[in-house]
């Protein structure tokens, strides 16, 4: 294993008296999921070796709201958001990076009229900013010549508008990176959003994220890469399904980059 | 004389009957309630032309897109011969621009003549794709009854508009080659236009006089009465989409599509939780106290219009993963509900005065939690949508209903708002372990 992870919380800072570049809002499946929390530590690794001043929220993070706000409960998203901007407000946050494009959505598009005007990246969107600016360098790697196909997640494609971000990322893997047929703007959902995670899905004929997954494994990747952990979990349910977990990996775009510069 | 004046009436009828429809729907769109959707006047006439005068959206579906381009320019341009009509009607006269207009009166019928043959084509390809293709979307089972109908009886209504047309030129080609049309003969002997100096004399070629004279009115009067009849049928059809295509651009969500509305409603509450120096603003006493949808009345004007400017092709329910791995969820079943249920309240309003309670409301008569409850939010339906409806927001709207009105989100769901509600986390972690991921 490498060296321990560095990282401070925004009290940290605070009791130093300095201001990081940037927080880290790491969500609640970057902070309780298990498969979650590898990506958490891949962004923090990546964090780490370009040298990033972040911070974390640490145990004054709290949920943003999204699957409240989804499931129809703006009472309770609110609630969250205000505690939320309160905390966020009372560090003077300017920018914010996150792990989780349902977070991403939330602080950026629907905290502004709560009173919590903030810059937010999705962590693709940092990892793009960070190889552009020379700050982090691909040496090639493990992931040169394999096949990958991205999976869009819904609230930073279509939400947001973010498609390339993440595929200019993976372009230094020097893999070969290949589209499903429904990919950017038409891409299909994981099955996920919309607060589906917490709940059985309603009658059907068909599980959503296996209808993904049959698309994603159609094109025989190594990976399928996702930039999400809602995305992530119903993926990897899906490879499971298939019995394909040997052969085809299911890995974050940050994943992906940290393994490549074996960090 | 008395050809004038059953013009007259008959196309001062027909549009007076149309207004009052189509003030009948103006008024229940307005039902609605109130939404800001007036600002950024210069980004909306640009996605306004992106989006509904240059059709963008279409051509995510090239082969549908041109068939539909074809029908789309000939009933805009198509309606340019439609004012010599009523000039010629209310006059008695028989094309009087042609004499002044020369040369460009013969490019301009005669381009209406091309596009009218490319809406033939397209008209007859989009009854195939419907009844002997059976595209997946045009057959699903919302559609059964009445909307396959609908559909069905405007594409044969445009055939038989587009023979009328032909009828009248080609005719009137035959008598004018003889010296016989009632058009000014300006001593050349043919009307010249593109596709019926062909065609009339082709069909019509040896006929007499008497029965030349009979095809060119059949075809002006049934030209006539067809654009007539489709104008004052278009209210209680999906066709009321040609009209409502361009304003409901124009209205359109400019925010990111994954950008939800923050209710006012709940932030004034919110506040004044957290705040107990807050003093929210007083209620307006408009609009009944009630979060989220359950009626249609609760719905904004601007989802209202999208009800009626939807034409039921389906491309948000072809794109939707739920209904593609057979949940009951159809978008397009979504705005078809909402424009039923809405004209149903319309037509209570009309006979009562006001609304009566009838029993009913959008949610469970119309729209079942089951549908509601399948949605996964990934705005597949929005982004498809050639016009820009949005059928998501009408299904966040009455989750809300039934979540914070009626507390009766499935059980699961409760679990998880308890969850956020206790320990900020929609599982049951507590808050303090939020950083534990460190160092395991």
């Amino acid at each position: 294993m490498s060296e321990a992870l560095n990282v401070p919380t925004m009290a940290d800072y605070v009791a130093k008296g300095e201001v990081p570049e940037i927080l880290f809002w790491v969500g609640c499946l970057g902070s309780f999921d298990d498969r979650a929390k590898k990506v958490t530590k891949a962004i923090v690794k990546i964090l780490n070796y370009a040298n990033v001043k972040f911070a974390v929220l640490g145990t004054e993070e709290s949920c943003n709201g999204d699957p409240a706000k989804r499931a129809g409960n703006e009472f309770l998203f609110q609630m969250q958001a205000m505690g939320n901007i309160a905390v966020m407000n009372g560090y003077n946050v300017k920018k914010i990076v996150t792990g989780c494009p349902h977070c991403f959505n939330t602080l950026k598009n629907e905290y502004p009229s709560l009173g919590g005007n903030y810059e937010v990246v999705h962590h693709t969107q940092l990892l793009q900013d960070l190889l552009n600016s020379g700050r982090i360098k691909i040496e090639g790697g493990s992931f040169k010549g394999k096949k990958i196909t991205f999976h869009d997640p819904c609230y930073l494609g279509r939400g947001n508008g973010v498609y390339e971000a993440p595929r200019e990322v993976m372009v230094n893997l020097d893999a070969e990176l290949a589209e499903m047929k429904r990919s950017k703007a038409n891409g299909l959902c994981c099955g996920a959003g919309g607060a589906q995670m917490f709940k059985e899905a309603e009658k059907g004929n068909k599980e959503i994220n296996i209808e993904r997954t049959e698309e994603a494994l159609a094109l025989n990747p190594d990976v399928i890469a996702v930039g999400c952990p809602f995305c992530n979990t119903m993926m990897t349910d899906g490879v499971k399904h298939f019995n394909k977990e040997k052969t085809v990996k299911v890995l974050d775009v940050a994943e992906l980059i940290a393994q490549a510069n074996d960090l | 004389m008395i050809g004038i004046l059953i013009f007259i009436l008959l196309f001062g009828g027909g549009s007076a009957f149309f207004l009052f429809n189509a003030g009948k729907v103006r008024r229940n769109i307005l039902l609605g309630r109130d939404i800001d959707r007036k600002d950024r006047p210069a980004e909306r006439f640009k996605v306004m032309t992106l989006v509904a005068l240059g059709q963008k959206k279409m051509f995510a579906k090239p082969i549908p897109a041109i068939l539909h381009l074809f029908l789309y320019a000939a009933f805009v341009i198509t309606q340019i011969e439609l004012i010599e009509i009523v000039v010629d009607g209310t006059l008695g006269d028989h094309r009087i621009f042609r004499p002044s207009l020369g040369g460009f009166y013969t490019f301009m019928i005669s381009f209406i003549e091309i596009l009218s043959v490319l809406a033939f084509i397209g008209t007859v390809a989009f009854l195939a794709r419907r009844n002997l293709l059976k595209v997946p979307r045009l057959v699903k089972s919302e559609l059964n009854g009445w909307p396959k109908l609908d559909a069905n009886f405007i594409l044969l209504a445009e055939i038989t508009l587009i023979c009328f047309i032909f009828m009248m030129n080609g005719a009137d080609e035959v008598l004018y080659s003889k010296g016989l049309s009632h058009a000014q003969n300006l001593g050349d002997n043919s009307l010249g236009f593109s596709i019926s100096s062909h065609l009339g004399p082709l069909l019509f070629g040896g006929m007499s006089e008497h029965a030349l004279h009979t095809i060119e009115r059949i075809g002006w009067w049934g030209h006539l009465i067809m654009v007539l009849g489709f104008l004052n049928y278009l209210p209680y059809s999906k066709h009321f989409h040609v009209l409502l295509a361009f304003p409901n651009v124009f209205y359109s969500n400019l925010n990111p599509l994954g950008q939800f509305t923050n209710l006012e409603s709940v932030t004034n509450e919110v506040k004044a939780m957290m705040d107990p120096s807050f003093t929210p603003p007083p209620a307006n006493p408009d609009q009944p106290m009630r979060f989220g949808a359950k009626e249609v009345t609760d719905l904004s004007w601007k989802q209202l219009l999208d009800a009626y400017s939807c034409t039921e092709c389906g491309r948000c329910t072809a794109a939707c993963p739920a209904n593609i791995t057979g949940k009951l969820l159809s978008p397009r079943k979504i705005m078809m509900s909402t424009r039923d249920r809405l004209e149903e309240v319309g037509k209570n309003i009309d006979a009562n005065g006001t609304f009566k309670d009838d029993g009913k409301a959008l949610l469970g008569s119309y729209i079942t939690p089951e549908e509601l409850w399948a949605c996964t939010s990934c705005n597949a339906c929005t982004e498809a949508c050639p016009i820009n409806i949005d059928p998501l927001s009408i299904i966040t709207d009455m989750r809300r209903f039934i979540v914070m009105e009626e507390s009766a989100a499935p059980a699961e769901l409760n679990g998880m708002f308890a969850n956020i509600e206790n320990n900020g986390a929609p599982w049951q972690f507590p808050q303090a372990d939020r950083l534990n991921w460190k160092n395991e």
